[in-house]
């Protein structure tokens, strides 16, 4: 038979083309043709080649000691949040009720934080955290803690810390419940037959059964951790001093701030980066978890 | 080991007010004996596996209580009435290898390290399990999960039961049948007492010496294959049990004789007390009817079709309204459409309101 050659596909393709191309790869050449030149205004730009990007990578210059060093809170952020959320986020689902009507009171009250935009929490936060005025702060000082967001480092991040954790431990909590329901029962009667203790329960069937809504968890907290920008703003503006500017904060202060666009652009490059580096990782160790599972469900 | 004693178990899963009819079983009182292989046989939903459960001690029965060995456990947990419990869809540790799945249940109960690799050495061989012990369980394929699931049901030797919930469900049929066989050799070698779950006669009858016939929460007829195949207790069991199932006819006794039709067959004892008011049927397995040629004195049926299962033929006729099967003697060949049906006067059990009633000599 004659293979008819039809090229109308291409057509069906092209309005897809164009949206990715204005909404994707127009910017993103953009952000590539800033990382290579310098600019003083009045639209006048000047060649400076790989210079943005040597100086970020080299510590010892301003922008590259300023981009290791938010770095670096970065990573510390997205390790702490991970290393409190997620069992926090176990724990939580494991006390939820199986059934009944307290399920759905449990499932809106932990969805509620989910639904506030990011500049609200940072908001409310803001004001809780006040010494003066807010009930947080207020307590806090009364109760005889010298606590102050806005003067003290470690204030600073305990506030940081503890709103994400408030913010997203929910999304944890719901993807694990998720995961726990989908276990059937006859695996918990099995476990009583077998005399399994709780901590038998929880480490030989729930968590293994979680291993894939854990992982999902895992990878959602960091990429929205590691691109934390707006409650940091709100509540520290990325104070005291530059304690809690993470690389996003920094971004905005170099491209808005000093107008350093070639700079700016170099640093969300690289950025940019390590994103796509890290949901690689994430996504290979995603995939290999479930090549190991592959061969069970074709011998059935 | 232990005798099981239920004492006017019931369970309600509406809770102790709903009507007795919605019980999910109804009151019964029974004895399990020592090492005994037995059957629950039923239909989808005739609450076997509630039954089940309520020994296991995973459902608390509504009503009544569990007797182990005289000693009342009926509030006691699953883990403390120590007892074994196959389901009917594989349950594995998927983290741990297959040896330690079949440690697990002994893991929890703290036997010496050395006992438990005697005894997971022991049922491993038995069920054939040897040369996957050191791999991981979740890789198998469904029959060598089931295999550890019964693995784990038989590694503590001190059990005072071990329930199977139907658990070849699962199992391809070739390997159902080399799995029941190893399962009854188990029961000799093991001497424990086995209560096993099944919708399928085949299964319940090759397995168990005794089976217990459950219909609607009721258990109708607990008895030894032959007993209910010769003298089903409950219509139920006369259709349920046997292929094709009892014949049960709605006539009239009276004394030694029954009417069928308008047609006249003898009974072999006296029927004179029935139950007034009772609906009254006559029941008896083809095995006990055969077709002859269409004569005097016995009772006439249209012919609808012959089934050949190889070694017998059955003929499916019709009385009346009255669907009928009979089996059709070896080299008599079917004659036209009509035929006279010939009964076993000794076969032939009279059932008021599904019950069997037994004569008088």
């Amino acid at each position: 038979m004659d293979k008819v050659i039809n090229q109308k596909a291409w057509f069906l393709v092209l309005p897809v083309f164009l949206v990715v191309a204005f909404s994707a790869i127009l910017p993103l050449m953009t952000v590539v043709n800033y990382s290579m030149q310098d600019t003083f205004g009045n639209n006048q730009f000047f060649w400076n080649g790989v210079g943005w990007f040597k100086e970020l990578l080299d510590p010892t210059s301003d922008l590259g000691s300023r981009f290791l060093a938010s770095l670096w809170r970065n990573l510390f952020f997205s390790a702490v949040i991970l290393a409190i959320e997620v069992p926090l986020g176990i724990v939580v689902a494991l006390s939820m009720p199986r059934q009944g009507w307290t399920v759905a009171v449990c499932l809106v009250t932990l969805a509620l934080p989910l639904l506030i935009p990011w500049n609200v929490v940072g908001t409310i936060w803001q004001i809780f955290g006040r010494p003066d005025i807010g009930l947080l702060g207020y307590v806090l000082n009364h109760m005889g803690f010298d606590y102050n967001y806005v003067s003290n480092d470690f204030d600073a991040w305990a506030t940081v810390i503890v709103m994400d954790v408030w913010h997203w431990t929910s999304l944890v909590a719901l993807l694990c419940y998720a995961g726990l329901k989908s276990i059937p029962e006859a695996y918990y009667q099995a476990a009583q037959i077998d005399g399994a203790s709780r901590w038998a329960v929880f480490t030989a069937i729930q968590l293994p059964k979680m291993k894939r809504v854990l992982l999902i968890a895992v990878l959602l907290r960091f990429m929205d951790s590691f691109m934390i920008y707006t409650e940091p703003f709100v509540v520290t503006g990325g104070g005291p001093g530059n304690s809690t500017t993470f690389i996003s904060i920094e971004l905005v202060k170099i491209a808005l701030g000093q107008f350093d666009l070639g700079k700016a652009a170099a640093l969300s490059l690289v950025y940019n980066l390590i994103i796509i580096i890290v949901c690689w990782l994430f996504y290979t160790v995603m995939t290999n978890a479930g090549v190991e599972r592959q061969p069970a469900k074709g011998a059935k | 080991m232990a005798r099981i004693d239920l004492v006017d178990l019931a369970h309600s899963y509406g809770g102790n007010d709903a009507p007795e009819e919605s019980f999910a079983l109804k009151p019964v009182t029974m004895t399990w004996r020592r090492g005994g292989a037995y059957a629950l046989l039923g239909p989808s939903g005739c609450g076997k596996t509630t039954l089940l459960n309520l020994i296991s001690g995973i459902v608390t029965p509504s009503r009544g209580k569990i007797l182990f060995d005289d000693i009342d456990v009926t509030t006691q947990t699953t883990q403390k009435r120590n007892i074994a419990q196959v389901f009917q869809f594989p349950v594995i540790y998927d983290t741990m290898t297959v040896g330690q799945n079949l440690a697990f249940p002994l893991k929890n109960r703290r036997m010496a390290r050395a006992e438990i690799d005697k005894r997971v050495a022991e049922i491993a061989n038995l069920l054939d399990l040897t040369p996957y012990l050191s791999r991981k369980a979740q890789r198998l394929t469904a029959d060598a999960k089931q295999k550890i699931s019964l693995g784990r049901g038989l590694v503590r030797s001190d059990v005072a039961a071990v329930l199977f919930d139907e658990p070849l469900t699962v199992i391809d049929p070739e390997l159902k049948w080399q799995l029941r066989s190893k399962l009854k050799a188990l029961h000799r070698d093991l001497d424990l007492t086995m209560i096993y779950v099944t919708h399928d006669q085949t299964e319940a009858l090759t397995f168990a010496d005794t089976v217990v016939v459950m219909h609607d929460g009721r258990v109708v007829q607990s008895g030894t294959p032959a007993e209910l195949f010769d003298k089903p207790a409950h219509t139920f069991v006369g259709y349920f049990i046997g292929s094709p199932g009892m014949n049960i006819v709605p006539a009239q006794v009276k004394g030694r004789e029954a009417r069928i039709d308008g047609h006249t067959i003898a009974l072999n004892r006296n029927y004179d007390r029935l139950p007034a008011g009772a609906k009254i049927e006559v029941g008896v397995r083809p095995e006990f009817v055969e077709i002859a040629s269409p004569a005097a004195g016995l009772l006439t049926a249209n012919i609808e079709r012959i089934d050949d299962l190889g070694r017998v033929r059955f003929a499916r006729v019709r009385v009346g309204d009255v669907k009928f099967a009979a089996k059709v003697p070896n080299g008599f060949s079917v004659p036209g459409h009509q035929a006279g049906l010939v009964f076993d006067p000794s076969r032939v059990h009279v059932y008021a309101d599904s019950v069997l009633v037994e004569g008088t000599a």
